[in-house]
């Protein structure tokens, strides 16, 4: 019945790769931790969805959207995805130069990102429109607010990467751990494909 | 999936992943949607009627779709990973659909 | 650690361990000081302090409903005035579901989810410390309340708005809750993303997933459930949060704003909450039954599947909260069908349970007391619960005391009674020695008829029309009689309680002249009777490989020719001894403690003076980063293999590389 070996509990205590499904443990929780967020946008989106018409006899986020500007900024992050995938797969390769660069460049792109939303923020804010307006105002930047949390976070987590690998520590063998922040970053970025549709472009009845 | 197994490591996959340049054609496929996408805005020039939201819809899926599956190599990977992410999101639409339905929103 | 000289497993500061029998230890050293708790990483560790705690909890949100259970003993009682009324009914609420019942779970779930499927410990060990020190951080934030908040919240533990708001609740009680529980959200759902990767990942050989112990799944789905569900009352909170400090307009109903926005939020959450609560009840006494019924468990693919199918089901009930909430009568009939039909799994696992025992050769020791009590309660709140699914009747029903009858007989005599019988049954495993079985089945006996006492005459009241929190009852409705009972019942219930905790210490003296409980004292069926009580700090000396379902009672028990069950091995023969050397565990670490608590310091900063938010917000971010930066191992402790992150130590033997990801046991 004992079929338990030194050697069978050497390869599982030795071998700290090895899984049942064959994932590390740190892809497996990300991917599952992206599939939380799923509901926590879900929510704000909802929320949204719920309040974009009521305006309280004020000004709504729908009658001053600017789409050309947020279409360039939507642009731009999704660029970053491609810029993400590029550092990744060039640190694969050995390249640590060069997976430096597309991190920075993943990271500067998020920060243009950013940089668009403050400006929309603050123009709408000039435009009539703050926080405290009415249901949809705070519905709005409630769920855009927490989504650039979300891609400042993962600006921060990208310059840090940045930072290790100008040191020196973030080399090929760690190129999952830049997989991992990616799949982070990309959730952002498909969050922001929903929004941008959802939000933006749907027309208000 | 009862004996362990090892983990993929990267240097032992290298076939499955997309070459760079496979890369950028998806990144261009996704700025080519977004342009359409952005193009509906101006109303003006076509007129989509019953067509704009579900087009808007379907833009939006391809978009995720290439994100997920490419990008973040949900094609290459193993399906617990497909089912995980994809289980969030359908049990999200599902639950906040029936629940925006409860408000009427529909 | 069980020889003959050290039978007990003893108390923090007390251990003198001379010899280190695990040789290889980490830093800091695996002992039994204070410091060690607050650093261990080790999956027993943690289980351990989440029960203490708990029990503790269980001991404030009794008191808070001995105070209130007081106050309704007479008609127009003047005992609690009826602002407090509203702040205790609210925190009993808060404090039972979110800081006990659900960190006792916690506790069953982080000691033997490791062990039932052969592992050493969790996916992520120091995430794992990181979520007991986040919701005790989170516990004591909510609880400060009573000191510094004006006192506590007052809204409900459901916090409907728009009283949830700022008019109608202005002391910083409402503050507290939210922010409390965003904390406590936080650390279940990290939590809960550790276990699914445990379970997922870090099998022993040949343990497939219908391998595993009904436990073990039951406690897989409850940390599906937890981990879908909490961001969405996280969404409510914030919103909360959010009108409350910013002055935004998500449920001012003179802003446009829609109440129900609330009800639907919370209920999303609240109701897979619920089955939450119950499956890690469902989990233990699908072990304890098929233990002392001396037959495994019956239909083990019915319970597993009823289990996921009831996770499912559960998303698409919640609007039965909302009957009456003016959701509209086809919102109504549809959730009641839905309700009606997450019925039928439940069901299907009583008949199991029954079943199992059908045909058993029965010992009625106190833990099968329990989760015989626990099938018997939890059915009479099931049924109660079948009445309120038909909403017509439900309309007559809710906001009696027919609701908080329903609710406690699942809660409390589904939920509190097979958590008890597991405390009864792995006892030995945790702690070393056996809890006295006369004065076990005296307390079940006084909690049973205790807990009948409170809630039963509850389904009287409500029918008669007794409305639910109110502070009071006027004379002449015939209330009188029934909430004397109920009243009495309760301070039977913490009789019951006191006697537990009575039993606990009086147990550990008497076991000094006992004989060591060994590995298996209950002859039982899963691999965590495989090892010696308590279980070593290393788990098991080999891991091992698993050929069955039952894994444990296949090494001792086989079949004879004339298929009668006969002894193949003697505990002796078939048990681990404890005695590995070498053995690499996860490094301990002090930073999931200080991240803890940057956290409550950022919830006082909301509330009071942003400056406290941003030394949180540091304390956090560093800990956050110290974290990720530490050694991955300590750099002294060799374990003779090759590693991956050898070579990325500096030459000052400094830190790893960002992100070692080579160590599937360390993050």
């Amino acid at each position: 019945m004992s079929t338990d070996t030194a050697t069978a509990d050497m390869h599982t205590e030795h071998d700290p790769h090895a899984t049942n499904t064959g994932i590390s443990n740190t892809k497996l929780a990300m991917w599952l931790f992206l599939g939380t967020e799923c509901l926590l946008f879900g929510g704000l989106i909802s929320t949204y969805l719920l309040y974009k018409t009521r305006g309280n006899g004020k000004t709504l986020p729908t009658d001053i959207f600017d789409i050309p500007f947020t279409s360039v900024s939507s642009f731009v992050l999704l660029m970053s995805s491609l810029t993400m995938v590029l550092a990744l797969s060039s640190l694969q390769r050995g390249d640590v130069e060069r997976s430096r660069g597309w991190l920075l460049t993943t990271a500067m792109l998020g920060s243009v990102f950013i940089g668009g939303q403050v400006y929309e923020f603050t123009s709408f804010y000039r435009e009539g429109i703050g926080y405290t307006t009415n249901p949809a105002s705070s519905a709005f930047f409630t769920l855009t607010g927490f989504h650039g949390i979300h891609v400042s976070l993962g600006i921060l987590m990208l310059m840090s990467l940045v930072v290790a690998s100008v040191q020196g520590r973030l080399k090929p063998q760690n190129a999952e751990t830049v997989e991992i922040i990616g799949l982070y970053w990309h959730f952002v970025d498909i969050v922001w494909i929903f929004i941008f549709t959802v939000i933006y472009l749907i027309p208000a009845e | 999936m009862s004996e362990t197994a090892a983990v993929e490591h990267a240097d032992d996959h290298a076939d499955d992943h997309p070459s760079d340049v496979e890369y950028i054609k998806i990144a261009l496929i996704l700025a080519a949607i977004t342009g359409v996408e952005v193009f509906t805005y101006f109303e003006s020039v076509l007129d989509w009627g019953a067509f704009l939201i579900p087009s808007l819809m379907v833009m939006m899926v391809v978009k995720f779709w290439l994100v997920a599956r490419i990008f973040m190599h949900l094609q290459a990977d193993g399906p617990i990973l497909s089912r995980l992410f994809g289980g969030g999101i359908m049990l999200a639409v599902v639950v906040y659909i029936i629940a925006l339905l409860a408000f009427n929103f529909f | 650690m069980a020889t003959s000289e050290e039978p007990l497993a003893l108390k923090s500061g007390q251990a003198d361990i001379a010899e280190r029998p695990l040789g290889v230890m980490t830093r800091p050293q695996g002992g039994n000081g204070w410091r060690d708790w607050l650093s261990s990483v080790d999956h027993k560790k943690i289980g351990i302090m989440y029960g203490v705690a708990a029990m503790f909890f269980f001991v404030v949100g009794g008191i808070e409903a001995l105070l209130l259970r007081t106050q309704l003993a007479f008609p127009e009682q003047g005992f609690l005035s009826p602002q407090l009324y509203n702040e205790l009914f609210t925190m009993h609420g808060v404090t039972m579901v979110f800081l006990f019942i659900m960190p006792l779970a916690a506790a069953f779930a982080n000691y033997l989810i490791p062990l039932q499927i052969g592992a050493r410990d969790v996916a992520f060990p120091r995430l794992n410390a990181l979520s007991f020190w986040t919701w005790v951080s989170g516990a004591i934030f909510l609880n400060s309340s009573w000191l510094v908040g004006g006192g506590g919240a007052d809204c409900g533990w459901f916090c409907y708005s728009p009283n949830s708001g700022i008019t109608f609740s202005p002391t910083h009680g409402v503050d507290f809750y939210a922010i409390g529980l965003l904390i406590a959200g936080i650390a279940s759902l990290v939590s809960a993303v550790n276990l699914i990767v445990t379970v997922l990942n870090m099998r022993a050989p040949g343990m497939s997933l219908f391998r595993m112990p009904v436990l073990t799944w039951m406690l897989l789905v409850t940390q599906f459930l937890l981990a879908f569900a909490l961001p969405v009352i996280t969404v409510a909170l914030f919103l909360l949060i959010f009108d409350r400090v910013f002055d935004s307009q998500f449920f001012d109903p003179e802003a446009g704003a829609d109440p129900l926005l609330w009800q639907h939020l919370f209920w999303i959450f609240g109701h897979p909450e619920v089955y939450i609560i119950i499956l890690p009840s469902f989990g233990i006494i699908s072990e304890i039954i098929p233990t002392f019924s001396r037959k495994p468990i019956f239909g083990y693919s019915f319970m597993v599947f009823s289990g996921i199918a009831i996770g499912f089901m559960g998303w698409g009930v919640w609007a039965h909260h909302m009957f009456v909430s003016g959701i509209g009568p086809i919102s109504v009939l549809a959730f009641s069908l839905s309700t009606m039909f997450i019925a039928v799994p439940t069901g299907v696992k009583i008949l199991n349970w029954l079943a199992t025992m059908w045909g058993g050769k029965l010992r009625f020791t106190t833990p099968m007391l329990f989760a015989v009590g626990t099938v018997a309660m939890f059915t009479i709140g099931g049924l109660s619960g079948v009445t309120h699914s038909l909403a017509p009747a439900d309309t007559q029903q809710t906001d009696t005391y027919y609701i908080v009858a329903h609710f406690h007989y699942v809660i409390f005599g589904g939920g509190v009674l097979g958590l008890m019988g597991g405390a009864y049954f792995w006892w030995p495993k945790v702690f070393g020695y056996m809890l006295n079985e006369t004065r076990g089945k005296i307390q079940f006996w006084l909690m049973l008829v205790g807990f009948n006492l409170t809630f039963g005459p509850m389904h009287v009241l409500g029918l008669q029309g007794m409305s639910r929190r109110i502070d009071t009852y006027s004379e002449g409705f015939g209330f009188d009689f029934w909430n004397l009972v109920a009243t009495l019942g309760s301070y039977l219930i913490a009789i019951s309680v006191a006697y537990f905790f009575y039993n606990t210490v009086r147990s550990r003296k008497e076991a000094v002249d006992l004989p060591p409980p060994g590995p298996d004292p209950w002859d039982a069926r899963s691999l965590e009777w495989m090892l010696p009580s308590p279980t070593p700090e290393h788990n098991f000396d080999v891991v091992p490989t698993i050929e069955s379902q039952d894994e444990w009672w296949h090494r001792k028990y086989g079949y004879d020719e004339d298929h009668n069950v006969i002894r193949v091995a003697t505990i002796e023969e078939a048990a681990q001894k404890g005695d590995a050397v070498g053995v690499h565990l996860p490094s301990p670490s002090f930073w999931p403690l200080v991240l803890a608590v940057g956290m409550p310091l950022i919830g006082y900063g909301v509330i009071f003076n942003l400056w406290l938010c941003v030394l949180g917000g540091l304390l956090t971010g560093g800990a956050i980063y110290a974290w990720v930066l530490e050694p991955v191992d300590d750099p002294d402790a060799g374990h003779g293999h090759d590693d991956d992150h050898t070579d990325d130590d500096d030459d000052d033997g400094d830190t790893v590389a960002v992100g070692a990801d080579d160590s599937a046991g360390d993050a």
